[in-house]
Formats: C-alpha cells, sequence, structure tokens
C-alpha cells in the first residue's frame, strides 16, 4: 500500500465569536484523520480565539482540513511568517537560543552565526523578550 | 629585564616594518595554530603582530559629551538626552552618559520582568548613527550663565566633543551563569532557566584580548586600539581590576581578573561596533567591540598569543541562590572549548551553553584591525606605564 509522505505544519489560528464554541479540532481528527499539537491557545475576553497549532498528516488530508477550517470562518497563516529576524540587527550574540526550546534558533558551529528555521518556530515569543538588540520581530496584532 | 631572548624586537622597528606594509600579522586565532604547529621562538620570528578582537555586553561604559553653547548661555544642571538622565555636575556644558541608565519614564522591574527598551547605550548608539537626540537640560541661572531652560534636538556633529569613556571593559575572564533554584531568573549573563536549563558564558576565547597577554607584558597606558570602528587607547587598568588571580599553568586567570579602563573620539565610531541592549528582567547596556594589537617582540609574547580555547578555564557560579547573595562558589570549572561546543556536562546533567559574546563579530573586529595594519594605517604604541599584574 502506497501513502502519501507525512505532512507537518506549525500554523496561526483565528477564530471569530461566532466559531469559538465550536469542537473544530476534535473534527479535524475525526473526519480528516489529522494528528493536533495544541501549541497555545487563548480566547479573549471578546470571545475571539487564537490558537498556535502543529497540524500534521497526508497532504491531501492536510489540504481538506485546511479548507473546512478556513470555510468556516477561520483564518490561517503560517507561523514562519509571524517572526522575522532584522538581519541588519542581529549580532549572532547567541543570547536568543536560551529560551528557544524549539531549537528554532541555533548556533552554526562552523561560522558561529545564529541560524533562523522559521519551520521549527512556535511563535512562542520568547526570543523578542530576549534578544539585546530587540532584532527579532512580531506582527502588530499583538497576539504573540 | 636580564631575560635573553632568541628573538628581540622593537615596536619601533615593528612600525617601520608596517610603515612599508611588511609587517607579518595574524590573528589570534591563526597565531594559535601557527604557535603550536611551528613552536614559540619560530613564531615569534616570524610574525610582528597578533590581533585580538571582543565583541560583548560592557555594562561600565558612558560618553563623554560638551552641548556647545548658545546665547544666553546656560550652566546646565540637569540635563537628558531622549529622556535619559545625563550627569551633568561637571563645567558649563559638559556632561556624562552612563550605558546602564534607563529613560527616566521606563516601567522598570513594576512589571517583571522589565523590557528596558531604551537606555543610555541606546543613546549613544543613536548618536554614532548619526541620529539626531532630544536635549533637555534646566538650570538655576547665575550672573554669567543667565539661561534656566534649553531644549533642542541636537546630533553628534553638532556636539563640540563627544568620547566614548569607558571605565571597565575587556574583563580578562568571566563567570558562566547557570540558576539552581526551581524558577526561572533574569540576569546580567541573560536569562537563566529553572535547575540548570541552560549556561550562560561571556567572552571571546582565544580571540579574547587579555587572555593574549595575561600579564600586561605590551598592553598598558597608552597602547592604540581598535575602539567600536574607530581608534582608542587604553587609559590603564579598569575599575575592580585584580592584578593576582589565581591562575591556571598557562597563567590564565581562572576568575575574572584583569580589565581596562578606555576612551576613543565617538565621533569617529562605527554603530556596527556599539550597540545599546536591553537585558530582560534586567536592564540597559552597551556592546562594546574592542581589538587589542599585541606587538610580537619575543618568544615569550609569541606564547602567550599562543594560547588556545583549551587552555582557558572559566568557573560556573550560581546566580539563583549565591550570586546575589555575594557567594560567588565555584561550582566547576569548565574550558572554553567545552562551552563553545554547545553542550556542558553539569552535575551529572547534559546543560545547553549559550554565549553572549558575538564571536563572529569579535572575529570580524580581529581582522578589521588586521587589515588596518597590513595596510599601514594604523601604528602601534609603546605602554607608558605598566598594568599591574603577577
Amino acid at each position: 500500500m502506497v501513502s502519501s509522505k507525512e505532512y507537518s505544519r506549525i500554523i496561526s489560528l483565528h477564530f471569530s465569536p461566532e466559531v469559538v464554541r465550536r469542537p473544530m479540532m476534535y473534527n479535524l481528527a475525526k473526519h480528516f484523520d489529522l494528528t493536533f499539537n495544541i501549541l497555545k491557545a487563548r480566547i479573549s475576553p471578546r470571545e475571539e480565539g487564537h490558537m498556535i497549532l502543529e497540524l500534521s498528516g497526508k497532504l491531501e488530508d492536510y489540504k481538506k482540513g485546511i479548507s473546512y477550517l478556513q470555510e468556516h470562518g477561520i483564518s490561517i497563516r503560517d507561523v514562519a511568517q509571524s517572526i522575522s529576524r532584522d538581519e541588519e540587527s542581529c549580532t549572532h550574540c547567541g543570547l536568543c537560543t536560551a529560551l528557544c526550546l524549539a531549537r528554532a534558533l541555533y548556533l552554526e558551529q562552523d561560522n558561529r552565526k545564529i541560524l533562523f528555521d522559521s519551520t521549527k518556530c512556535t511563535a512562542c515569543g520568547m526570543c523578542i523578550r530576549t534578544c539585546p538588540v530587540s532584532a527579532m520581530e512580531t506582527e502588530a496584532n499583538g497576539d504573540f | 629585564m636580564s631575560k635573553k631572548y632568541a628573538v628581540s624586537k622593537t615596536i619601533t622597528q615593528i612600525n617601520e616594518k608596517i610603515r612599508a606594509k611588511k609587517a607579518v600579522v595574524l590573528n589570534a586565532r591563526e597565531m594559535t595554530n601557527l604557535v603550536k604547529s611551528e613552536g614559540k621562538v619560530k613564531a615569534a620570528s616570524h610574525v610582528d603582530v597578533v590581533t585580538t578582537g571582543t565583541f560583548s555586553p560592557m555594562c561600565s561604559s558612558s560618553a563623554i559629551f560638551n552641548i556647545g553653547q548658545q546665547p544666553p548661555l546656560i550652566k546646565t544642571q540637569k540635563l537628558w538626552l531622549n529622556g535619559v538622565s545625563c550627569y551633568s555636575g561637571l563645567a558649563a556644558v559638559d556632561a556624562i552618559i552612563g550605558a546602564t541608565e534607563p529613560s527616566d519614564d521606563d516601567p522598570l522591574n513594576k512589571v517583571y520582568p522589565g523590557m528596558f527598551k531604551y537606555g543610555g547605550g541606546h543613546v549613544i548608539e543613536d548618536l554614532v548613527r548619526g541620529k539626531s537626540v532630544r536635549l533637555k537640560a534646566v538650570s538655576y541661572g547665575t550672573d554669567c550663565y543667565p539661561r534656566t531652560a534649553l531644549e533642542k534636538d541636537i546630533t553628534l556633529a553638532e556636539m563640540r566633543n563627544a568620547w566614548l569613556f569607558n571605565p571597565r571593559n575587556a574583563y580578562q575572564n568571566y563567570n558562566c551563569a547557570v540558576n539552581l533554584t526551581n524558577k526561572i531568573v533574569y540576569t546580567y549573563m541573560g536569562p537563566l532557566r529553572a535547575n540548570m536549563g541552560n549556561i550562560n558564558f561571556a567572552t571571546a576565547g582565544e580571540l579574547s584580548p587579555l587572555f593574549n597577554d595575561p600579564y600586561f607584558l605590551t598592553i598598558g597606558l597608552g597602547t592604540k586600539i581598535f575602539l567600536a570602528g574607530g581608534t582608542g587607547y587604553v587609559l590603564g587598568s579598569g575599575t575592580q581590576h585584580n592584578p593576582s588571580p589565581p591562575r591556571n599553568e598557562r597563567g590564565i586567570p581562572k576568575l575574572p581578573a584583569g580589565t581596562l579602563m578606555v576612551k576613543g573620539d565617538l565621533k569617529q565610531m562605527n554603530s556596527r561596533y556599539l550597540r545599546g541592549i536591553s537585558f530582560a528582567g534586567y536592564g540597559c547596556s552597551l556592546s562594546v567591540g574592542i581589538g587589542i594589537p599585541i606587538p610580537i617582540l619575543n618568544e615569550e609574547i609569541a606564547w602567550h598569543t599562543g594560547v588556545a580555547d583549551t587552555d582557558i578555564d572559566m568557573p560556573v557560579v550560581d546566580y539563583g541562590y549565591d550570586y546575589g547573595a555575594g557567594k560567588s562558589k565555584i561550582l566547576k570549572y569548565l574550558s572554553y572549548a567545552e562551552l563553545k561546543s554547545g553542550e556542558v556536562e553539569l552535575n551529572e546533567k547534559r546543560v545547553s551553553t549559550v554565549p553572549l559574546t558575538s564571536y563572529s563579530m569579535s572575529l570580524e573586529i580581529a581582522d578589521t584591525l588586521k587589515r588596518w595594519i597590513d595596510q599601514g594605517e594604523f601604528l602601534l604604541t609603546e605602554a607608558q606605564e605598566k598594568i599591574e599584574a603577577y
């Protein structure tokens, strides 16, 4: 049996108050056979939801699952787009690696520069707090 | 002075070679390899200058400046740049701004950990970048200095004079910090996760200036240096200088030991090597780039510049319970080479290491200074007074 390759992505979801109380994650698992790992979840006082999720499964199922979420008015973005680094400003000291538990920021041993693998980033935002020269940036919506 | 050396050169001879663009200059890392492969005597006869470099947070840094006068004259009593308090208890329009002074309206640690977004170090960086900053000054007014208030934008170019003046830089060796408590702590060594989650360390190892001249045989008052992209001078030992620390068999101090006081013309500097920084939960500071040339006058100096990362032992100190309580008990010594590897073993646990000093920038500084000397643009100076070390 040929199974399509496992696909995995860390994504950021925004729920409107209308869908925030529906069991969307349960439906994803049940109807689309996807595995999810919730990295962060929050419901604001205005009942808007925000969630950071690692979603894995067959690429075909993943695409269907994403369409399902979008049809329900949930806006989706790659977390990779949420946190970025100002390359001009970074001094490659390495302090950010102290709190980057996902190891998206890591020291390359040969030239001793800090690399940023945004596909591993979970947008926890700790690097923004840690970077001494404020080189790590997030978009202005303040959700992270 | 009765020591006989196989190789013996003077700074005057080396400067003649620099002027003729014939001097042999290596960075400290290249010298380490050469001394290892060829031995100290051959290395000393071949090499004229070794360049070192470091780019690291250096809290005891400041700028001294003179804002110039405009009629009616003022004797500034209190003075701010971009909302950061300066000290102006000096002659009429002289003032000092310290790297760790937060802006007056900073919330500090009221919401813990505070972010300390803007302080003296940032003002110094902004000035060097050519940005204009808001100057505010007040005074009580005198017969000779009638003005009582002044507020205007000012740039570094508009200041009459400005120097970087750092009372303690380039620490020779430093503590590696861990946290033995079960709660994260925020320190000047960066955030330390609970239960030894990480170990933070500073210095540039074998590239670091004072590891290459551990007994201050060449570095002293008057030594010309690379200071934040311009040229500066060593003014002598810095505050907290410890001349007689315990040393390992290579003479490398096993504790934070020697320090330097340095100054340089701020107007020549480059903001790439002078960066205002914020440590969450701790405060503001300044990262400073320093490169010091070491003239290879004899094989003893060559041998010292042959120091390798494996020769540098750094003390591990707990910043959770011990440091703040004034107990700097050394938990263990780790070599710089181990710390550089990314992971070390401590109390039977693998702990990831986190650098504070930019190694790539330190190397860039050593190589920039090397290029200046290679091109005949930077001559060496003779130290006029020795810094105490034994």
